[in-house]
This record gives C-alpha cells, sequence and structure tokens, in this order.
C-alpha cells in the first residue's frame, strides 16, 4: 500500500503533532506514505473566497505531481485539503472551461492532470484498505475505560461524501471501537467548530466550539477525537476566552491517530501529544487492563 | 439612531446581476431555489446574520446586488457546506457565498470591521509568493494590519503555541516558486480573456 502524501501547510505548522502520529502509525501498519515532492498550499477556502480559477490551478498542480510521481492515491489528512483537492476533481469535470482553464495554466510550466487520481482520506484508507482487523491486531494497550467522543467536523464528510455518511458518519466510531475505548453517542458529530472565524470574529465563531466542547463534557467524553488540525486547533486553543465568556469546558482534543499511536503502544511524546494545551487524561494502566 | 427606508424598491436593484451570479459554475442552481430556508435553519452562523442565508438566494437573484455584497452573512459563513447537503433543490449555496465574498473583494465594499477579506488576501500573496502558508507569519500580519490592539489579547496563545513548538515566523518556501508564478499569470491573463 503506497501512497502520495499531501500534508498541507497545518501539518507542518500547528498540526503537526497529526503528522508525527500519522507517521508511525502508518508505517506501523505497513502503509507507505511518500511526501509528494515540492508540494504548495492546497488553496484552502481562502483562495477559493478570491479566485476560483486560481485556487483550481493551484490545487491541480499537486495532483499533477503526484501523477508525475507515479503515484495511483493521494493521501490527504487534512480537511480543508481533502476537500480542496476533492471539489477540484470535480469543477475540472463537471465545467469543460474549468478543465481547460486549468490544463492550460499547468501547460505553461510542463505539467499535465488526467484527473484521475483518487484523494483518499486517512480514515478511509484505514477501514477500506488496510482493514479494522488488521487495525486490531497491532493493538497491544487497548484503550479500555476510555470515553471519546469522535469528532468529524464539517469538510471530509461535506459536501463529497465518499466513504461515509454525510449526516451520522461512522468510520472514526468503528476505528476507535477497534482500539477498545468507548465511543460516546452525541448528535454534533459534523456540526461546525467555526472554521477560521475563531480567530477572526471571535463573537461569532468560538460559540461553536464552546457548544461542542459542553456537548462532550455533559455526555461525560474524557476527550474528543478528532481528523482535522483546525478543529482540534479551535477545541483546545481558546479554554481561557471561552471559560471567561461561558464555563470552563476543559475536555482535551487529540488526532485519532495519536489514540492509535497510543493503543499499539508508542510513547505519548513520540505521537505529539505534549503539544497539546489541555492534557490527555492518563490510561488505564496496561496491568489493570490485561487483568 | 440612524433613520433609514427598510422597505426595498424595484429600482434599487442592479439589474443583470443575479443572471450574472448564475453565470458562474457552481451558481446555476440558484434559480430552482423555492425559499423554502432550510439553509437558514441548519446554518450554524445565521443567527449573527444581517440577512440569512434564504435572504441573500432571494436578493442575489432579483438582483439586489449593493444589498447582498454589503451583507455581513457572506463574511460569516464558515464553509461548512451544510446548507450546500441539505439544500432540497440542490443548491450549491456554499459555491454561491464564495462568489459573492469574490465580488465583495473585487469591488472593495466589505464591512470595514471585518478581518477576513484581508485574511483571504494576505493568504492569497504568500500563497502566490512562497507556494506554502506560514500560519504563525500569516496570523503575525493579519492582526498587526487590522486590529495591532486585540494582537496582545492573543499573546498568551501565541506564547503557548510558541512552548508547545507550534508557532514560528519563519516562512516556508517552495523550489519551484517561479513555476508557480507562471500559473498563477496564465489564469489571469486567460480570466482577462473571458
Amino acid at each position: 500500500m503506497r501512497y502520495g502524501y499531501f500534508p498541507g501547510c497545518s501539518l507542518k505548522g500547528t498540526g503537526r503533532a497529526y503528522e508525527e502520529s500519522l507517521l508511525p502509525v502508518m508505517q506501523h501498519l505497513g502503509v507507505e506514505m511518500v511526501e509528494l515532492d515540492d508540494w504548495s498550499c492546497c488553496g484552502a477556502t481562502a483562495y477559493m473566497a478570491v479566485d476560483e480559477g486560481k485556487a483550481c490551478a493551484l490545487a491541480a498542480r499537486n495532483l499533477a505531481l503526484a501523477e508525475q510521481g507515479g503515484f495511483a492515491q493521494v493521501m490527504a489528512p487534512c480537511s480543508a485539503c481533502y476537500l480542496v483537492l476533492n471539489k477540484t476533481q470535480h469543477f475540472m469535470q463537471d465545467y469543460p472551461a474549468m478543465r481547460r482553464l486549468v490544463d492550460k495554466a499547468l501547460g505553461s510550466v510542463g505539467l499535465k492532470v488526467s484527473n484521475d487520481t483518487p484523494v483518499r482520506h486517512p480514515l478511509d484508507i484505514l477501514l477500506n484498505d488496510v482493514g479494522l482487523d488488521a487495525v486490531k491486531q497491532k493493538v497491544t494497550r487497548p484503550l479500555k475505560g476510555l470515553k471519546v467522543a469522535p469528532y468529524y467536523g464539517c469538510q471530509i464528510v461535506r459536501p463529497y461524501s465518499t466513504f461515509d455518511d454525510q449526516a451520522d458518519p461512522v468510520s472514526m466510531d468503528q476505528l476507535l471501537q477497534a482500539l477498545g475505548a468507548e465511543v460516546i453517542d452525541w448528535p454534533l458529530k459534523t456540526k461546525c467548530c467555526g472554521g477560521s472565524l475563531t480567530g477572526t470574529l471571535p463573537e461569532a465563531g468560538l460559540r461553536l466550539s464552546y457548544i461542542l466542547l459542553k456537548e462532550a463534557k455533559k455526555r461525560g467524553a474524557d476527550l474528543i477525537a478528532t481528523v482535522c488540525p483546525l478543529c482540534q486547533f479551535n477545541l483546545d486553543g481558546y479554554h481561557d476566552k471561552i471559560e471567561a465568556k461561558w464555563e470552563p469546558v476543559r475536555v482535551p482534543t487529540v488526532y485519532f491517530s495519536q489514540l492509535m499511536g497510543l493503543a499499539f503502544g508508542m510513547p505519548a511524546n513520540r505521537l505529539g501529544l505534549q503539544r497539546g494545551f489541555i492534557p490527555m487524561p492518563s490510561l488505564p494502566r496496561a496491568e489493570a487492563v490485561a487483568a | 439612531m440612524e433613520i433609514k427606508r427598510t422597505i426595498k424598491y424595484q429600482a434599487d436593484r442592479v439589474r443583470g446581476f443575479g443572471r450574472e451570479v448564475m453565470s458562474v459554475p457552481g451558481c446555476e442552481k440558484l434559480k430552482d431555489c423555492i425559499q423554502c430556508g432550510t439553509c437558514s435553519g441548519v446554518c450554524p452562523l445565521s443567527i449573527y446574520m444581517d440577512f440569512t442565508p434564504r435572504q441573500v438566494m432571494a436578493l442575489t437573484r432579483e438582483d439586489f446586488k449593493n444589498e447582498v455584497l454589503a451583507s455581513h452573512t457572506i463574511w460569516l459563513c464558515a464553509s461548512c457546506y451544510a446548507c450546500t447537503v441539505e439544500c432540497p433543490r440542490e443548491i450549491r449555496i456554499t459555491d454561491i457565498m464564495y462568489e459573492l465574498k469574490q465580488r465583495a473583494i473585487h469591488e472593495g465594499v466589505y464591512p470595514k470591521r471585518f478581518p477576513i477579506p484581508v485574511l483571504a488576501q494576505e493568504f492569497t500573496t504568500m500563497v502566490r509568493q512562497h507556494g506554502r502558508v506560514s500560519e504563525g507569519l500569516l496570523v503575525t500580519k493579519l492582526y498587526l494590519k487590522t486590529n495591532p490592539i486585540a494582537a496582545l489579547g492573543m499573546a498568551k496563545l501565541g506564547m503557548g503555541l510558541m512552548k508547545t513548538g507550534r508557532f514560528s515566523l519563519k516562512q516556508e518556501n517552495i523550489k519551484q516558486r517561479a513555476d508557480l508564478a507562471r500559473i498563477v499569470a496564465t489564469v489571469d491573463n486567460e480570466s482577462v480573456k473571458a
């Protein structure tokens, strides 16, 4: 199993714990992730707000690099990158004028995109290529007794749901259960965290993060598991402000890949767990689990 | 208190605006809107908007360009795509919001205290010049440009990020920056022709 790995800007910055945990976990499962050479920003939501054509051309440059590198599939762990790369493929397919524009732009630097390289999310790959049985086999330290709220956020299931349900996704639930964790039932799995509004318009954005944390706490979650660097940042980074405005809701938020690493017996500091603000609760002792 | 006329007249419209928006890829289905309000109901931010998404759809289709482009609504959209997924007429509302944002930025009519258009422009400038976004640098620039006082309130978060190794002012660069500039320039050229 070999994938062209598109990290995106966040996984090298605020979301580096995601990359730090995903790489060893995937390697442990025999999944090869090869970083695309000289990848550029996917364009994210900001570029779409300025110029659609450029946004598509920039995203398509990365798809062309993947093809050039001989990768049959691309792995995009960041939700925004995953959405933008998929959206670009849809746009090129649905609108011949967009396709011509992108072809011309890429052609000006000798690049070509045939637009048939699937862009996939790690959850999709874990469930459908690796398989939950293979994951279970690697679990040496089950997360027994850990109550986790699975939080998918917006952009991996909306609007192009390819591997999970748009309203009630279950892939991460199944993965966490395979790790031995207890998955709590909650209705906010795909509710927006506020996105970049937590920084740009906090009076509106922070409330959305607060609602998620409050609900997770109310339902007894020990922690929230996320798949998105922006969601992790929002749910972890603004507790002081949330507390000042509403109430303390200090539930830690970690990446699903960090939980996988822990269940595989990897040390916390090699999974980027020291990078969060709200510390992860200590796992039940291994002996207690075995008993 | 400012006394303003709250009823819109036909004469306030900018003829052809709705048709123009509906001609953009992704925005065609706006013509099918039945004003059911599902978009406003599922939108997690509609409670802060001056016009709800349903109203923005109606105003856009009926050529009320000035009202729509000056609205807070388009900047409050967080691109969560809930409306797009739930719309019974399959209107890509998020994409229409993007189109309206583009037009507002282009015409410079966005509300001055909203830093989102500034963020979008700093973001695209950084990507065009360097190929990648360096988050720490981008956010620092944004605050210095829009609200240096609020930056002080963010200092604690910044320090925390630095301590956990998640904040850097170093600019990331790709190797083929010349290629990237050429790709962008080609798109620019084509758009002018079109």
